[in-house]
């Protein structure tokens, strides 16, 4: 007897039980269910909910892999034991060491994020007696990648547990939470743990126990150095391949912009969203160096910095990529409607470049923008639904006027 | 007032097995059926009793809410049962046929001289008013109301579908009747839909306001071709008549018989020989099913489309309104990690380790797996790809979720159908019920409002 057919008596004897879902989370990971169609149509497309999470992960590994190598080149290089590494391919950067040194640090919070993570949706399964929906396959990636590397993985289980429970179980799971769950996850620790969340002792490992040693170490993100009036202190190639310190997964805009491009090719990503995100940072950069130029502020503004900065390297800064393609993009808590993603895209690019223009204690917009759009979602939704309406009452007006 | 729509957005399935442009007799089939079920929320209160002889067109039974529609027998023989399903639910009526048919004569009728309510009459007493449908709530056409205009869609693009300029040669004597007669039902237009490219025969026909329309399915559902030509708004009646049953109606107005012939395509992957049959509506399906032969045992069998139709046994009977019965294989098989590996064969919309947009003529041979467990909807702007309606298809099937019926009647629920939803649930990454949740939200809109 094989495999399969020994899996199979398994599911038919814990039909109805208890542990039930918790069974099927893990057959069906191994073996695509035995359903067949009862209502409706006999046949349906190849598409399902693991498949779309899993496209997802795909395209956020390169940003792992890519995080893991920059934790120990960050370190190395804050430390002075290596060089700066001078092309993306640089021998510097794409060293045995900083591989090991990255992946003892990130491994763990990829762990305790899916461990923690998957636990509260197995429980919460269980409990209500539903299946375990895929929606925790793409948080639990995002996760790791949106912390400060020397984040305490307490913190870090704290978090996700709020995360979890009040950012999406309570509002019934996957596919009913209003909020990214990743975001919220992050937003709780940002608000509960500030010094761990911003500053220039957390974006490189080590930095924090080095604090009153001879031989401290500093790596401030660019955000947080224009934010304070300093120049940006990386040439634009760091930038873009991403050799600069900030959270885990963000900092290469190079593989972001082609995990956008992947999502987008497989028609899993929105391409309105980040389009028109892209445009709407775009364009309040574009007024804020009119203002500069206009000499509306002077050089002595706290703004003058970050408000002078070209406006298309707000794109290479930050997590202003990564939340664009990866985070905007998640399809239950973005506007729902096609002309709605359009607005709800560009409110998100303006807002992320007003709020770290304007926000010099942290400049980090994008979470905020996110977050604050995906409340508003459901009320853009509602406003293109009425121009639907309306057309349709104003059609029978036509026919009897 | 001819008009040329494209279609753009919709999805084409190409599937093996497409029926081969032949026509054979089906052998005449021992028993008939007539499936309550294919009569939504119509409530049968039987005429006769079991062992009763009939004729071709005597009454069976009448809808207990309006005594006049009646329905009737497909051919002569002997009402041998009346099955009953939960709560002694009339499930099914069997008559064992007699070697030759005898039929009831309804008497011709002049379409000239005769008034719009005898004229109704005529249809009601020969069991002939069912094959009339109405939107809203897509049900038997209420009689009482006159409608603003009548739909035929005069082409197929479901998948393996019959191709009606195939299965209506010859008849347009039929359907000129027809659809002179449903001209007198309305004081509009009677809208017909043909597609492009063919010699169709409807072509030539007067007394009919002729549109064609092209585009991938669902150009050729009469829902898209209302939807672009007179959409139906709160208040207003359409009805719709299938292409098919206007031969019916054609033949009982001009010989006073009804006659239950029917040209249906048999088709399917598990078909060993997918042809054309003639047949009768009602007949078992076994009679065309074996002469044709079944190269996969484990198969389902349906009556209508793949998208649309209703699982039958293989002792099963042609339903009342189906002019195909389609087998394909059933998916009731695990897949090795089937949800990561990349797929060849099988339909997708996207691109995500699927490759079926790279072939757009390969012919598929898809089975009856969902290929996935359903979950709440989580991945928007798919389905408004496949859906040509001016109406934002998940936004309705969210508000026909939780019965909000405000909702539902402001984003134009008068307008569709449940077979608008086939392409939408087909495609659905959450694999929702989309046909089911619209037909109970039509269900309830009917006993609330309609």
């Amino acid at each position: 007897m094989g495999l399969k057919q020994k899996l199979h008596r398994l599911k038919e004897k814990y039909r109805g039980k208890k542990m039930a879902p918790a069974f099927n989370a893990l057959h069906t990971f191994l073996y695509l269910p035995n359903h067949t169609t009862h209502s409706g149509g006999h046949v349906r497309a190849a598409d399902d909910l693991k498949r779309t999470m899993n496209i997802v992960i795909m395209a956020l590994l390169p940003c792992l892999i890519f995080g893991i190598f920059n934790t120990g080149y960050q370190h190395y290089l804050a430390s002075g034991d290596i060089q700066a590494a001078t092309d993306f391919f640089s021998p510097e950067f794409w060293s045995m060491e900083n591989f090991s040194l990255g992946a003892w640090k990130v491994l763990p919070l990829v762990l305790i994020s899916y461990g923690v993570g998957l636990g509260v949706e197995f429980l919460f399964a269980v409990i209500k007696g539903h299946e375990v929906e895929e929606g925790y396959l793409v948080t639990g990636m995002l996760v790791p990648l949106i912390v400060p590397i020397d984040i305490p993985l307490w913190m870090l289980t704290v978090a996700v547990i709020f995360g979890v429970v009040i950012g999406k179980e309570v509002f019934g799971g996957t596919g009913m939470n209003i909020l990214n769950p990743a975001l919220t996850i992050r937003a709780f620790l940002f608000f509960a743990y500030p010094t761990w969340m911003s500053g220039d002792k957390v974006w490189v490992t080590g930095a924090v126990e080095s604090i009153g040693n001879p031989d401290a170490i500093s790596g401030e993100t660019i955000l947080g150095s224009l934010a304070q009036g300093n120049s940006i202190g990386y040439d634009l190639m760091d930038m873009f391949y991403g050799f600069i310190p900030g959270s885990v997964g963000e900092t290469s805009t190079l593989l972001i912009l082609l995990g956008g491009l992947f999502l987008i090719f497989t028609k899993i990503g929105s391409w309105r969203i980040m389009f028109s995100a892209v445009v709407g940072a775009l364009g309040m950069g574009l007024i804020f160096n009119g203002v500069v130029s206009a000499e509306w502020i002077g050089e002595n503004s706290k703004f003058f910095s970050l408000m002078n900065t070209e406006f298309w390297q707000h794109l290479l800064m930050g997590g202003l990529a990564f939340g664009i393609v990866y985070m905007a993009t998640d399809p239950v808590t973005a506007s729902q409607t096609n002309k709605g993603k359009w607005i709800y895209g560009i409110m998100i690019g303006v807002l992320s470049v007003m709020i770290r223009v304007f926000n010099p204690a942290y400049p980090e917009g994008v979470m905020l923008a996110i977050l604050l759009m995906n409340v508003f979602a459901p009320t853009i939704d509602h406003y293109v639904l009425q121009a639907n309406i309306k057309k349709r009452a104003k059609r029978i007006k036509v026919k009897t006027v | 007032m001819s008009k040329d729509i494209k279609i753009r957005k919709g999805l084409n399935i190409r599937l093996k097995g497409e029926a081969e442009k032949t026509l054979s007799n089906a052998p005449r089939s021992r028993t008939f059926a007539i499936r309550p079920q294919d009569f939504h929320l119509i409530t049968p209160k039987m005429v006769l009793k079991e062992g009763a002889k009939v004729q071709v067109g005597d009454i069976l039974f009448y809808s207990k809410s309006q005594e006049e529609l009646k329905f009737v027998s497909p051919a002569s023989g002997t009402l041998t049962e009346i099955e009953r399903g939960a709560k002694r639910v009339i499930t099914k009526i069997t008559i064992e046929a007699d070697l030759q048919d005898t039929y009831k004569d309804f008497g011709r009728i002049d379409l000239d001289t005769i008034s719009r309510e005898d004229l109704k009459k005529h249809l009601m007493n020969s069991g002939c008013w069912p094959f009339i449908k109405q939107r809203p709530y897509h049900l038997i056409a209420n009689p009482d109301i006159a409608p603003k205009a009548i739909f035929i869609s005069g082409f197929n693009t479901a998948p393996l579908a019959a191709d009606l300029n195939f299965t209506l040669q010859g008849k347009e004597k039929q359907i000129q009747v027809a659809v002179t007669a449903l001209s007198k039902l309305t004081d509009g237009v009677v809208h017909v839909s043909v597609g492009t490219g063919q010699e169709s025969p409807f072509s030539g026909l007067k007394d009919i306001s002729l549109h064609t329309f092209r585009g991938p399915h669902p150009a050729g559902n009469v829902g898209t071709q209302i939807s672009k030509l007179d959409p139906v708004n709160k208040g207003d009646t359409v009805w719709t008549v299938a292409a098919q049953d206007l031969v019916i109606i054609g033949e009982l107005l001009t010989s006073g018989k009804f006659n239950a012939d029917r040209v249906i395509a048999l088709a399917g992957s598990s078909v060993k020989t997918p042809k054309y049959y003639k047949t009768k509506i009602g007949s078992e399906v076994s009679t065309f099913v074996y002469d044709s032969g079944l190269s996969e045992d484990n198969s389902r069998l349906i009556s209508g489309d793949v998208l649309t139709g209703t699982k039958i046994s293989p002792k099963g009977h042609l339903g009342f309104y189906d002019n195909s019965v389609q087998i394909i294989p059933e998916g009731d098989d695990y897949e090795f990690l089937g949800w990561t590996m990349p797929i060849f064969n099988k339909i997708s919309p996207s691109r995500a380790l699927t490759f079926s947009w790279m072939f757009p003529k390969k012919k598929y041979n898809l089975n009856t797996n969902t290929n996935g467990e359903p979950r709440a909807f989580v991945v928007t702007g798919i389905y408004e790809e496949v859906f040509p309606m001016e109406i934002y298809p998940l936004q309705i099937l969210k508000a026909c979720m939780v019965k909000d019926l405000d909702a539902m009647e402001a984003l134009g629920m008068y307008e569709v159908a449940p077979e608008d939803f086939s392409l939408t649930e087909f495609i659905c990454v959450s694999k929702q019920p989309h046909q089911q949740i619209i037909r109970d939200g039509l269900d309830l809109m009917y006993k609330e409002i309609g």
